[in-house]
Formats: C-alpha cells, sequence, structure tokens
C-alpha cells in the first residue's frame, strides 16, 4: 500500500532540462522509478536520456503517457506557474521541490488549488520516496532529491519539514533493520500544500504503515495540530523530534518556515505538547528511530 | 533584511500612506537646510541606525539621546554634528553600538490619540491579516496579553484583495468616524497596496496617530520583506545597508551560505537547515554552546567549505569547530577532500570534529585520516557533539 505513491506510480518531472533536474530525473530512473515524462517549455521532442519523452506542456505529457504524479524543480520565478499548469493538467499529486519561491505566490497558488483535485507536497521539500523491494530498496517509487538507497521496504511512516533530518531519520531506521512504508518531505516553507497533519491522518489510514516518525522544527502551529488530533485519532505509535531549540527569536533559520514569532512555536513549547499528546520525544536528533522504537515495544 | 526610518518613509511616500514631513541628511548643513525647508513646523533630528530605543541611547562621545527637537537651523546643524559620524548605544544595540551614518529631519507631531495597524501574513490561515488597536504607542505583544479583546483581525482573501467593508469594518472597531475614518480608510488601503506590491512579510506602523488639526499619520513603521521575492524587488534591494549587519553574515550571504552568528563558542558547519538546528541542538544538550548555525547547503561546493571555515575563523570567541555532513546524494570523499583543502589554505589552530555519514562514507573517513591533519572523526551525531564539547572544555 504505502500512501500517495508506490512502484507503479507514473512520474513526470517539470525542469527535466535544467541540471538540477536532470541529475534528480537521472538517479530516480537509476532507483527503478517509473518516470514517463519530463516537460520543459520550447524543448518538446527530445529524449531525456534517449528514452524519457520530453514534451512541452503538462497537458500533452499527461496525456502521452498517463503520468500521474509531478516533481517540480522549475526556478522559483516561474515554480508557482509550474505547479498551476500541473493542476490544470489533472495531475494528483504536484511535489514542489523548488526552494526560494515567494510567499505571496504560494498564497495565490493555494488559494487556486482549492477545490482541486491535485494535492500539493512542498514546497522547499525533498520529495517522497516509497522503498522498493530490491536491493537498497531498489524498484520504488522517488519523486524528489532524497537519497533512495538509505531506505529500507517497511513498516514505519516519516513525515518531516527538513531534508537531512529525514535522511538521518530513515538511515538510522534502516541502521537498526526497520523499513519505511513512505518518506514525505513536506517542505521548510511558511505556505505549503500538505501539513503534518494531512500525512499522519494518511499514514493512519494506510495498513502498511505500524508506526510514524515526525519531525519538525521551531515557527508556526503544524505540528502541534497534528499532534493535537494524533491525542484523539490516532491508532499507531508516534515519535517526534522538533529542531530549533537553540535558535533566537525573531532569526530565520535557514527555512523561510523556521523563524521564532511568540512563546508558542518555540521547540520547547512544541516538545511539551508532543510528549502531552503520547507522542514520544527524543531528546536528540540521534535518537529518532530509538524513540520510535521504544514507544513500539520493538 | 531591515530597512531605515528615512527608507520606509519613501516607500510610504511612494504608496501615498500619509506620515509627517521629513528629509535625510548626511552632514550638518544638508541637515540645517532641511531644517530651513520645514521651517515653520516644530521638528524633530533621529539618529538612523536599524536597532530601537534610540531616544533613550547615548552616543560615546557623551551626548545623550539619538532624537531631539530642535527649533532652528543652527540647532539642526549643532546636533546633526554630535550625531554624525558617532556610535550610538542603545538597549538594542549591545555595548559595541552603531556609527550614525545618516540623520532625519522630520516634523514633530502633535498627538490626539495613538493607535496600532499592522498588516502580516498569516501561515495558518495562508492569507494576509489586518491587525489594528486603539492601544498604540505601545508594545502590540503587552496588549494582546493584557487585554486581547482590544486586538481587532480581519484577514484579507488572497485572491478577492482588501475590501471596502473590511475598511469600514476596522474604522469602526476603532471608534473612528466622518473625514477621520474616510482618511483612515484611503490609508490602510494604500499600506495594503504596499505590502502586496513590495511582497512584504509584514508593515508595522506604531503608532499610526491623529492630530489635532484633524490628520491621520504613519509615525513609526517596521518592515518585513519576503527575502525569495527580492529578486523581483531591486529597489528594496538597494536598500540594504550592509554597515548594519554582522559582518560574519554579509560574508557568508556572498557565498550563498546560510549563516547567523550567535555567542558560544563551538562552531558548527552542516548541510541542510534542520539538521543544522538539531546540531546546534545537540551542542547544547552535551553542555556546549554554539557559535552559530550555519547551512551550507545540498550540494556545497569546495569553495564554500573554504569561505565557511574562514567565517567560521574569523570569530574570535570560537574554540572549537563540528562539521556534520549527511551525503545523501553528496559524496562523503568529496566532502572529505573541500574540509581538508579548507582547513590548510586557512590552517587549523583550533580542534576539528567531523562526523560524516552517507554516500562513500568509508573513503571519506580514510581520505580524513590519512590527511596528515589533526581532525577527530566522530560515529554518529551524539559521538561528535560530545567529543567537540570535551575539546573546547
Amino acid at each position: 500500500m504505502a500512501i500517495l505513491i508506490d512502484e507503479n506510480t507514473r512520474v513526470l518531472v517539470q525542469g527535466i532540462t535544467g541540471s538540477f533536474g536532470a541529475r534528480h530525473a537521472s538517479l530516480s530512473l537509476a532507483y527503478g522509478t517509473r518516470l514517463v515524462a519530463g516537460v520543459t517549455p520550447g524543448k518538446g521532442g527530445r529524449k531525456f536520456e534517449d528514452q524519457v519523452p520530453v514534451f512541452d506542456t503538462v497537458a500533452q505529457a499527461v496525456a502521452e503517457t498517463g503520468a500521474t504524479a509531478s516533481a517540480i524543480f522549475v526556478p522559483p520565478p516561474f515554480a508557482a506557474d509550474a505547479i498551476l499548469e500541473a493542476a490544470d493538467a489533472g495531475v494528483d499529486l504536484i511535489v514542489a521541490i523548488t526552494e526560494g519561491i515567494p510567499v505571496m505566490d504560494m498564497m495565490r497558488v493555494k488559494e487556486g488549488l482549492r477545490g482541486s483535485k491535485s494535492r500539493l507536497v512542498g514546497p522547499n521539500c525533498p520529495g517522497l520516496v516509497t522503498p522498493g523491494h530490491g536491493e537498497k530498496s531498489h524498484g520504488g517509487c522517488r519523486i524528489g532529491i532524497a537519497p533512495g538507497y538509505i531506505h529500507k521496504r517497511g513498516n514505519v511512516g516519516v513525515v518531516s519539514r527538513s531534508g537531512t533530518l529525514t535522511y538521518e531519520a530513515v538511515f538510522q531506521l534502516t541502521s537498526l533493520g526497520y523499513g519505511q512504508s513512505t518518506c514525505v518531505g513536506i517542505g521548510g516553507d511558511p505556505i505549503n500544500g500538505t501539513s503534518h497533519l494531512d500525512v499522519l491522518q494518511m499514514f493512519n489510514d494506510d495498513p502498511e504503515t505500524e508506526a510514524i516518525i515526525m519531525i519538525g522544527e521551531i515557527g508556526g502551529t503544524a505540528e502541534v495540530e497534528a499532534a493535537r488530533w494524533a491525542k484523539e485519532n490516532c491508532k499507531k505509535p508516534v515519535a517526534g523530534f522538533i529542531a530549533g531549540a537553540t535558535a533566537p527569536p525573531g532569526r530565520r533559520m535557514g527555512h523561510a518556515g523556521a523563524i521564532v514569532g511568540g512563546e508558542e512555536d518555540t521547540a520547547q513549547a512544541k516538545k511539551k505538547i508532543l510528549a502531552e499528546c503520547g507522542i514520544a520525544v527524543a531528546e536528540t536528533p540521534d535518537q529518532m528511530a530509538s524513540a520510535l522504537l521504544d514507544l513500539w515495544g520493538k | 533584511m531591515n530597512i531605515h526610518e528615512y527608507q520606509a518613509k519613501e516607500l510610504f511616500d511612494r504608496f501615498d500612506v500619509p506620515s509627517p514631513v521629513g528629509r535625510v541628511a548626511s552632514s550638518p548643513e544638508e541637515a540645517a537646510e532641511a531644517a530651513r525647508e520645514f521651517s515653520g513646523a516644530k521638528l524633530v533630528i533621529k539618529a538612523q541606525v536599524h536597532a530601537g530605543g534610540r531616544g533613550k541611547g547615548h552616543f560615546k562621545n557623551g551626548f545623550q539621546g539619538g532624537v531631539h527637537l530642535i527649533d532652528s537651523p543652527e540647532q539642526a546643524s549643532e546636533y546633526a554634528g554630535k550625531m554624525l559620524d558617532e556610535t550610538l548605544v542603545t538597549v538594542q544595540t549591545g555595548e559595541e553600538g552603531r556609527l550614525v551614518r545618516k540623520v532625519m529631519i522630520a516634523e514633530a507631531v502633535d498627538i490626539t490619540h495613538e493607535y496600532y495597524l499592522a498588516i502580516l501574513m498569516d501561515r495558518a490561515t495562508a492569507r494576509p491579516v489586518i491587525v489594528a488597536s486603539t492601544e498604540g504607542g505601545m508594545s502590540i505583544e503587552d496588549v494582546a496579553y493584557q487585554t486581547p479583546e482590544k486586538i481587532i483581525r480581519q484577514p484579507v482573501h488572497p485572491l478577492l484583495g482588501l475590501q471596502a467593508y473590511g475598511i469600514r469594518k476596522i474604522a469602526a472597531a476603532l471608534g473612528l468616524s466622518g473625514d477621520i475614518a474616510k482618511q483612515f480608510g484611503k490609508l490602510l488601503s494604500n499600506l495594503h497596496k504596499l505590502f502586496i506590491s513590495l511582497d512584504c512579510a509584514m508593515v508595522e506602523i506604531n503608532p499610526l496617530v491623529t492630530t489635532p488639526d484633524g490628520r491621520v499619520l504613519a509615525l513609526d513603521a517596521k518592515f518585513g520583506f519576503d527575502s525569495n521575492a527580492l529578486f523581483r524587488h531591486p529597489e528594496i534591494v538597494a536598500m540594504r545597508d550592509k554597515d548594519e549587519e554582522d559582518p560574519r553574515e554579509v560574508a557568508a550571504s556572498e557565498y550563498d551560505l546560510n549563516y547567523i552568528g550567535l555567542d558560544g563558542n563551538i562552531a558548527c558547519l552542516v548541510n541542510g537547515a534542520g539538521l543544522a538546528m538539531a546540531t546546534m541542538d545537540i551542542i547544547k544538550h552535551f553542555g556546549g554552546e554554539p557559535a552559530n548555525f550555519l547551512d551550507v547547503g545540498g550540494g556545497a561546493s569546495r569553495e564554500q567549505v573554504a569561505a565557511a571555515f574562514k567565517i567560521i575563523l574569523g570569530d574570535p570567541n570560537v574554540k572549537g569547530i563540528l562539521i556534520n555532513i549527511f551525503g545523501g546524494i553528496m559524496d562523503c570523499n568529496v566532502i572529505a577532500e573541500g574540509v581538508i583543502a579548507a582547513a590548510k589554505e586557512t590552517g587549523l589552530p583550533i580542534p576539528l570534529v567531523v562526523r560524516l555519514e552517507g554516500n562513500n562514507v568509508e573513503a571519506g573517513k580514510a581520505t580524513l585520516a590519512t590527511s596528515g591533519l589533526d581532525i577527530t572523526t566522530a560515529d554518529d551525531m551524539a559521538d561528535g557533539a560530545k567529543k567537540i564539547v570535551a575539546a573546547v572544555s
């Protein structure tokens, strides 16, 4: 099962001819992902790595290849348009990897997607991985920039705002022998398409997912909302980590969304609420997997 | 990115948001000139630095106060002479203070009532929200805490924008009527245009005042801009005053490094913002104090690592360095070579602990071990944090 994507998902890449998009499209192909199309306006008719057709528009790509998920590697000034184009073409899952999209653009995009059947993940996110059954999880679906080989097919769902912290959690799990159902990077921006809560609900409903790691950071209240929901509704053990306990207030810590504004979005406040909601909070980032296994009784 | 008071006034003028008349001056002569231009009005001279608390601050030359009433061009010139090229210390600048390079001569306004008015991007609802209060002139956090009923919040639709009813609603809630309400409505409408047009994260007017002669004016303002959108606002980028920023952060920004200076003595160099924050946290957890936040990004080059090293070593408080890299796609050996090149170039006068994990990690560790440099390798993040804390204590 897994959530959102599996080994049969047909993926397209918007911005496939740019250096960043091309590099990660190659890595997804090597991982065994069904990458069926690329889109770069004005470069339609080419073949990426002699096998993946490139189209001028997402609508053409979807019509010709049946792609249902899109990874967006388009530069920030054009990324909002690319997301809306994917939604217009009826793509089910839009994963915006692009970092640095203006917040006003995301505000309009979020409102514009209201009522559409497309789900947006990101922006400014590492994307998603549903690991495959092959060696080093080969044969899975990789959308975005995560390292595929650190994964292992299994039953832990991982959701996070941060890329490298997701990889840490996945690496810890895999090293301890526990695989993942799906890993979702929701991104570090203040306005994003999919929240911690959205992903938690999907993991809760997914029969393959037996336990969950939720990684958050300072700023906003998304982790708190997810934790409060989990307390009442989540049937599965959840471990958490919140980064930024030492961040000074009012300073943007790399991610546009990681900024302490008030008393409630500090790391300390969030950790306290998570713990009150029954989530096993890792004291340090190297304890994310072990905190989950303790709670899970493994 | 912060801007000066006189620059905020320029932006208000451009969008027809009324504020007291005023002009910036870089010399006593210009200050006198400005005072002559506005003669007839009561005037004030204000030192231009990014820090708050200017009125109660003091200059290192002994002159008291960064804000003064003045009553003649001669006095404008005299006070400007005491402020310009002098260092102003306020509660927000720290002991080192800030060098004053410009002063502003502005109308000193008589005040009937002080209000609070702000527009900010609300992440929870993904739309702008207008915040207003009759309790202007004081900290809005205090008002929200003590008298939450005096905070008015009005969301703005992301696509429809600010509607006339929204303006009337806020004006009524503030108790404004007649011509004052009309002036307020125009000011708020223009402020919203400014907020959207300039990709602001926040515009805060505190206080917004009414005057005995029947005007509504923005007396003091604070701007926050969305740094992701600066590429389409060159005129805002031009307002950046690097002299007001931490020189280490200025140097880092030139290499696209995400750096924030802190007060501790253990520097860290990390890939990824979340991991960089977590690395600071784990240093603190094991009893150390982080000297900085530094995210070299997902695809750090050798040049960036070298630049990061120089910035870290330029901080006299730094007594040790922890490098924490999870090389998912990046080759750990390439990172190891970059670290060694940087260390050889800058010298390695203090302890360095490196934790590498991920792609080609064995080769990376071997490269570090055979480099001939005094580098301590760590098995995991906790091990690295413990080792660097032990090395500096």
